[in-house]
């Protein structure tokens, strides 16, 4: 998948990857794309409740090795 | 039309090193998710508008649940230093997970607009000067916390 925008969490606990997915969407454009890598295992979950209540988009996530990858669309 | 924006208000009085946290995750995190936050600091909470966190620590007395490397009887945790080595313990182990700090999650609800309300009473109480706390806060006292709590989604006091 494409994406305009990558931000690496990798290393940090809650709620560092849910604030610099915030910030990092905030330099993105409507409909733009941001890839975000986390090794924090909460943030599946928290990246979910992110975007249902933010209204961006949660396109894919998934495991590559030690590291959970997701890409979200901006409203 | 856009729904209208979600209100969180937190009351902190709590001043150590752990309890310093929740208010300040909860209140940064719902700045991420579009809330509009304030955070109410009294008692000991008022400990984390100071401008230095170094009276925010963590003790093993009367904290049973703190894991320890080894088992502490109560009387060996009452000795001098233990408050101080518990605190560097805890600072290391927050530091190699990747944990924010609580100055790191402050400067970041700051920069996420989150109103942060020093209580006037206890400031008085405990005679503190104004120029001890960091910029950018408010002052106030129990009504004009009530006053957007009364409108707020979601209340916590911690």
């Amino acid at each position: 998948m494409t994406h305009d925008k990558e931000l690496d969490a990798r290393g940090l606990s809650c709620p560092l990857p849910i604030l610099k997915t915030k910030k990092a969407l905030g330099d993105l454009a409507s409909g733009q794309v941001l890839r975000v890598v986390s090794t924090d295992p909460g943030s599946i979950k928290d990246m979910q409740a992110f975007a249902s209540q933010t209204g961006n988009s949660l396109l894919s996530q998934s495991n590559e090795g030690k590291d959970y990858v997701f890409f979200l669309k901006k409203k | 039309m856009e729904a209208r924006q979600k209100k969180m208000a937190i009351i902190a009085s709590k001043g150590t090193l752990d309890m310093g946290y929740p208010p300040l995750i909860l209140a940064t995190t719902a700045a991420a998710l579009g809330y509009e936050v304030q955070v109410f600091f009294t008692f000991y909470g008022l400990q984390l508008l100071r401008k230095s966190l170094k009276h925010v620590q963590i003790s093993p007395l009367a904290n049973p649940a703190m894991p320890m490397p080894v088992p502490m009887p109560v009387l060996v945790s009452a000795i001098p230093g233990m408050q101080k080595m518990a605190t560097t313990m805890m600072k290391q182990k927050i530091k190699k997970h990747g944990v924010a700090s609580l100055e790191d999650l402050r400067t970041l609800a700051i920069e996420a607009d989150v109103k942060l309300i020093a209580c006037q009473m206890t400031i008085d109480l405990f005679e503190f000067k104004k120029s001890e706390f960091i910029d950018g806060i408010d002052y106030g006292g129990a009504a004009t916390f009530l006053e957007f709590a009364s409108e707020a989604d979601i209340t916590l006091f911690v």
